[in-house]
C-alpha cells in the first residue's frame, strides 16, 4: 500500500487542522477508554487472566515451528490446505493463484493482513472486484481510503460524510435518498452486500486465532460479515500471519477474554466463529474449499532479536486507544497499514527504518499503552529500542545528533556545565527582565511556538547551595 | 543504631537546578523536616534522559557511570522528579547487562534511590507536614512517576496534610501533559495538542492551583497557561509541603 | 511457493535458537473466572444484557406456543426456515406453518436451530454447522430463533471444547459462538444492531 510515513510529520500537522477527522476523533476517544475500563473492572481475574495469556503466547512463540506443523497437518487432515508466503508478493500471487484468472467478485471480510500485503490492490490489478463486508472498510472503501484505526477503520470519519458518500455512491442501486440516521446507514449497507454475499464465489477472511489441536481459523466479529463471507462463496480463503497460531482451544478461551474487553469493552463480541476445512460431505452450506495463506513478512526475524515479546500482539486497538498522540492525529498521519504505538514499532520492522524514521521519536514514552495492553508488551521500550538503532545507523538528523553532542560535552564535565549553565541561566534571567517567562526566545521556537517558556529563577541550585 | 539521621543525597535533576531551584531547596527542607542528613554531591549533571530518549547509549552509559560514581557513598538517593528517578531506578540497571562491574553497581543505586514523595511516605514514614495554604489544587500525575514507580497517593496523602488546602481531581490526571523530552520540541504541534487538552482538564476542575511531581510537565502546563492567559497557577508539589510557596508560581512574573 | 515453507521454519527455528524476548514465564493452568450465579440464571442475564431475548418455558410441548408468541409479537409470518437438530425434531409444529428444511435464503425471516451448548459466563450460543443444522440459518434471516434446554448450559467456554473433544466426527466445519444479534459500531461508535445478520435473536430456554 502507498506508504507515506516519511512524511508523518507533515500529515500529523494536516490531521491536527483537518476538522471533521477532530470532530470524529473527539467523539471515539472517551467511549473506547470509558468501554474498557468498565470491562476490566467487572472481571477481578483480569490480571491473573492476563499472566496467564503471556504465558500461553511466550510458549506458543518459543515453540512456534511446531505448533505451526502441526496446525498446518490439522488443516490438511480436515480438507483444507495451507500455502506459505514469505513476503506480500508471495501472499498475494498465492491468493490470485487460488481464484484464478477469469474475473471474479471477492468478498472480505476486515482482516489487517491483507492490508499488510496490499490485497486488495494486487487482485484489482488482475481484473477482480473487491468487495469489502465489514461496514467500517466498506466506508472507507468507497472513500478510496485505508482503515485509520485497526479494530475500527473508519473511525475517522463522521455521519455526516458517510451519509454523503452513500448519497454519492449508491443511487446506482436504485437507492437515491440520503441516509443521515445511523440505523438508516446501516440498513442500506445491508441492502448493497446482501446481493453481494449472495452472488460471490470467493471469499476471504483473516484470522485472530489459528488454533494447532484442531486445525481451525478463528475470527472475531460483531456484524456477521466475516460469516455471510465464508458460508456463501464456494471458496474460503483465510490470510493469516504465522504468529496467530495458539496450542488449544483452551488457549484461546483465555486469550478472547482479554480481547473483547481491550478492544471494545466487550466480554465477547456478537460472533467468534471457528472455521475447519471445507464443508463436509453431509453439510449442506459451506465452502467447498478451504484455504489458509500464512503469512512471515519479517515475523521470523523479529522472533530472534529484541523485538520478540511484539509477536504477542492480539491487535486489540487498546494501545492506540489510549495513545494521546494517536488521539490527536488519527491513524492515517503514520502513515501505513499499523497506526499507534503498535504500528510505531510494527512499521518500521516491516517496511524499514529509514522509511519510517520519525515513528519510533513521535511518541512521549508516557507508557500508557503498556498500560493497558492486555499482552503486557513493553511498546515503550521497543521505540527506544529503534531509536537506540537509528541512532547506530544515523538515521536521526544530524542538527540534533549535533545538538546532543554539545549537550553531552557538558554533561559529563559537571564543573564547565556548572560554570556554562549558571552563566546562561543569569543571562536569560536577565532578558527575562521580570517578566516570568518568555512569549517567544530564538533557537527556542519549538517551545514558544505554542506555550510561554517559563524564565529560569536567575541562580541555579548548585551556584546558590554552594554558597549556603 | 535506629536513630542515627539517614544519610541522603539530593539529585537535584538538571531542569530544578536551572530552572527553579526553590523546588530543590524546599526538598532539601522537607528532608531535613523527616530527619535527614542532606548532601548534594557537586559533580551532578543530569541523569542522561535526552541521550537515552534519543537512541544515543553509548552517551548515556557514560552519564550514568558518572551519576552512579557521585552518589555511590550514600544511604539513599532522592530527587524530586519520577521521570529522573524512574531513570535511575528502572533504566540505569539496563544500560549494562553483561557488565559484571557495572551492572551490579547500577543495581545498587536502583535499590537506594527514591523519588522525593514516596521517600517522604514510605521511607520516613508518616512525616508531620505542618504547613498551611488556602487554595484549592489539583494534582498531575507524570507519566515516569505514575507507571514507573507506582507513584499515585504519595503526594496526595502528604497534600492531605497541608491546612486549608482542597483538592480536586481533574479528568485525565493520568494522560500525558506533552512533554516527553525532546518530543515538545520535535512535533510541538502534537504536543500543542495534547497540552491543551491537559489545560482544559486543569481549567475545568475549578483548582486554582495545578501541582505535580516533575517540572518538566510542570514548564510545559505553567507555559500553555500562561501563553492561554489563564490565571491558573504551578507550582511543584515540594514547594507546597515545604510552606516555599512565597515566591511567584512557575512562569509568573514577580508581583503576578 | 516452493521452498517457503522451508525457509520460514528454517527462520524461525534459526530464531529460536538466537532466543529473545520474555521466555522466563512458566505456562500455568488458566484462570476461569468465577459466575456470580447458578449457570442457567448467569447464562440468561448475560443474554440478556446482550440484546437478545428469552422466553422460559417448562417443557418441550410449550416450545411451539412460545415461538407462536413470539412471531405474532413481531408481526412474523409463520413460514419459518428450520434446522434439523435436537430438540427441533420432537416438536409438533401447526398444520397451517410453512417450514422449510434447508440452509436459508437471502429473503428468508425467520430460523429456527437449537444448539451444541451454551455458555453461562458471555451468554453464548454455541452452533455446529452439520446436516440438522446448515450454518446460514444463523446468519441470514432476520430473527433467529433458538430452542435450548437448560441442561445445555455450561460454565465456560472451556466446557464447550471438553463436549466437543468427546464427541464422535470431531470439529466440524464451523463452530459459532453466538452473543446476541448482530451488530455495528462503525459510524461514530454507536450500536446498532442487525449489521449483516440477524437483527433479533430471540432464545426458548426448556427447563431441565
Ligand atoms: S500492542 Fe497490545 S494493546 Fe496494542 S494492539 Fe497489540 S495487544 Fe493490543
Amino acid at each position: 500500500m502507498a506508504l507515506t510515513a516519511r512524511e508523518f510529520k507533515h500529515q500529523a500537522e494536516v490531521a491536527l487542522h483537518d476538522v471533521n477527522l477532530q470532530r470524529a476523533l473527539a467523539k471515539a476517544k472517551g467511549g473506547f477508554v470509558a468501554k474498557r475500563r468498565a470491562a476490566v473492572a467487572a472481571l477481578p481475574e483480569f490480571e491473573e487472566i492476563r499472566t496467564a495469556a503471556r504465558a500461553i503466547k511466550n510458549h506458543t512463540l518459543a515453540n512456534l515451528d511446531a505448533y505451526l506443523e502441526q496446525f498446518e497437518r490439522k488443516v490438511e487432515e480436515s480438507g483444507g490446505k495451507v500455502h506459505w508466503a514469505r513476503t506480500p508478493e508471495e501472499a498475494c500471487e498465492t491468493i490470485q493463484g487460488l481464484i484464478g484468472s477469469e474475473p471474479r467478485q471477492v468478498l472480505k471480510g476486515k482482516s489487517m493482513v491483507s492490508e499488510e500485503i496490499d490485497l486488495n490492490h494486487a487482485l484489482e490489478q488482475h481484473g477482480h472486484t473487491m468487495v469489502e463486508t465489514d461496514l467500517g472498510e466498506y466506508i472507507i472503501q468507497l472513500a478510496h481510503e485505508r482503515p485509520s484505526h485497526i479494530i475500527a477503520p473508519a473511525v475517522h470519519k463522521t455521519r455526516e460524510q458517510i451519509t454523503d458518500l452513500f448519497h454519492t455512491e449508491h443511487p446506482k442501486y436504485g437507492l437515491t435518498q440520503p441516509v443521515t440516521e445511523v440505523g438508516a446507514i446501516v440498513d442500506e449497507a445491508r441492502q448493497v452486500l446482501r446481493t453481494k454475499f449472495l452472488n460471490s464465489e470467493f471469499g476471504i477472511t483473516g484470522a485472530n486465532f489459528l488454533i494447532a489441536e484442531t486445525g481451525s481459523t478463528v475470527i472475531v466479529t460483531n456484524e456477521g460479515n466475516g460469516d455471510l463471507s465464508q458460508i456463501l462463496p464456494r471458496v474460503h480463503i483465510v490470510t493469516a500471519s504465522i504468529e496467530k497460531v495458539v496450542p488449544t482451544l483452551d488457549d484461546m478461551s483465555t486469550l478472547l477474554r482479554l480481547l473483547g474487553r481491550s478492544a471494545t469493552g466487550q466480554e465477547i463480541t456478537s460472533y467468534t466463529t471457528l472455521s475447519t476445512g471445507p464443508r463436509r460431505a453431509d453439510d449442506r452450506d459451506g465452502p467447498e474449499e478451504f484455504h489458509v495463506v500464512l503469512l512471515d513478512n519479517g515475523r521470523s526475524t523479529m522472533l530472534g532479536n529484541e523485538f520478540r515479546d511484539m509477536l504477542r500482539c492480539i491487535r486489540c486497538g487498546a494501545c492506540l486507544n489510549h495513545c494521546p498522540v494517536y488521539g490527536a492525529i488519527g491513524g492515517h498521519a503514520y502513515g501505513w497499514v499499523y497506526p499507534g504505538p503498535m504500528g510505531s514499532v510494527l512499521t518500521p520492522l516491516m517496511i524499514g527504518l529509514e522509511n519510517a524514521a520519525d515513528l519510533p521519536h513521535a511518541c512521549t514514552l508516557n507508557g500508557r499503552c503498556q498500560e493497558v495492553c492486555p499482552m503486557s508488551i513493553p511498546l515503550p521500550d521497543m521505540l527506544r529500542a529503534l531509536r537506540f538503532k537509528e541512532h547506530e545507523r544515523r538515521i536521526t538528523s544530524a542538527r540534533s545528533r549535533g545538538a546532543l553532542r554539545a549537550w553531552a560535552y557538558l554533561a559529563r564535565r559537571p564543573r564547565l556545565y556548572q560554570a556554562v549553565t549558571g552563566l546562561a541561566m543569569r543571562v536569560l534571567r536577565q532578558l527575562a527582565r521580570g517578566r516570568g517567562r518568555f512569549r517567544s526566545l530564538p533557537l527556542a521556537a519549538g517551545w514558544t511556538g505554542s506555550r510561554d517558556l517559563p524564565a529560569p529563577q536567575g541562580k541555579t541550585f548548585q551556584a546558590q547551595w554552594r554558597r549556603r | 543504631m535506629s536513630e542515627e539521621k539517614k544519610n541522603v543525597a539530593l539529585f537535584v535533576t538538571c531542569l530544578v537546578d536551572l530552572f527553579r531551584p526553590n523546588v530543590g531547596f524546599a526538598a532539601v527542607r522537607l528532608l531535613e523536616k523527616a530527619g535527614c542528613r542532606v548532601s548534594v554531591p557537586a559533580a551532578q549533571t543530569c541523569c542522561g534522559q535526552p541521550a537515552y530518549n534519543s537512541g544515543d547509549r553509548k552517551t548515556t552509559a557514560d552519564i550514568a557511570r558518572q551519576v552512579i560514581r557521585t552518589f555511590a557513598d550514600y544511604d539513599y538517593v532522592v530527587a524530586p522528579s519520577g521521570s529522573c528517578l524512574g531513570m535511575l531506578k528502572e533504566h540505569y540497571p539496563r544500560l549494562f547487562p553483561d557488565d559484571s562491574a557495572w551492572g551490579p553497581r547500577a543495581a545498587d543505586l536502583a535499590e537506594r534511590c527514591y523519588e522525593l514523595t514516596s521517600f517522604l511516605v514510605e521511607v520516613c514514614g508518616c512525616m508531620d507536614i505542618a504547613t498551611s495554604l488556602p487554595a484549592s489544587a489539583t494534582y498531575h500525575d507524570s507519566c515516569s512517576g505514575l507507571r514507573e514507580l507506582g507513584i499515585k497517593q504519595q503526594p496526595r496523602s502528604l497534600l492531605g496534610q497541608v491546612e486549608g488546602l482542597q483538592l480536586s481531581e481533574m479528568e485525565d490526571t493520568e494522560v500525558c501533559c506533552g512533554f516527553g523530552g525532546t518530543f515538545c520540541v520535535k512535533y510541538p504541534q502534537i504536543s500543542e495538542r495534547m497540552v491543551s487538552d491537559k489545560v482544559d482538564n486543569i481549567i475545568a476542575s475549578g483548582a486554582d492551583m495545578v501541582l505535580g511531581g516533575d517540572l518538566g510537565c510542570l514548564l510545559n502546563i505553567s507555559g500553555r497557561l500562561k501563553r492561554q492567559g489563564s490565571k491558573v497557577r504551578a507550582y511543584h508539589v515540594a514547594e507546597v509541603l515545604a510552606g516555599m510557596t512565597d515566591l511567584p508560581a512557575i512562569g509568573e512574573a514577580d508581583g503576578e | 511457493m516452493s521452498g517457503a515453507r522451508e525457509e520460514i521454519l528454517g527462520r524461525i527455528r534459526t530464531a529460536l535458537l538466537a532466543g529473545g524476548g520474555d521466555a522466563g514465564l512458566a505456562r500455568k493452568e488458566a484462570v476461569r473466572p468465577a459466575l456470580q450465579q447458578d449457570p442457567v440464571t448467569n447464562f440468561v442475564d448475560k443474554l440478556k444484557a446482550a440484546s437478545a431475548s428469552v422466553t422460559r418455558v417448562p417443557d418441550l410441548p410449550d416450545v411451539v406456543e412460545a415461538i407462536a408468541d413470539y412471531l405474532q409479537h413481531h408481526h412474523l409470518p409463520t413460514a419459518l426456515v428450520i434446522g434439523n437438530d435436537p430438540p427441533l425434531p420432537e416438536l409438533a409444529w401447526p398444520a397451517d406453518w410453512e417450514l422449510a428444511r434447508r440452509p436459508a435464503a437471502g429473503d428468508d425471516h425467520v430460523s429456527v436451530t437449537g444448539a451444541f451448548a451454551a455458555i453461562a459466563e458471555t451468554g453464548s450460543l454455541v452452533m455446529l454447522s452439520g446436516p440438522g443444522h446448515p450454518t446460514s440459518l444463523n446468519f441470514l434471516p432476520d430473527d433467529h430463533i433458538v430452542v435450548l434446554r437448560a441442561s445445555q448450559v455450561v460454565a465456560h467456554m472451556e466446557d464447550v471444547w471438553a463436549l466437543l473433544r468427546a464427541r464422535d466426527g470431531g470439529m466440524p466445519r464451523t463452530v459459532n459462538i453466538i452473543t446476541g444479534p448482530s451488530r455495528t459500531a462503525d459510524v461514530e461508535q454507536t450500536i446498532q444492531l442487525g449489521a449483516h445478520g440477524p437483527r433479533r435473536l430471540h432464545v426458548v430456554l426448556v427447563a431441565g
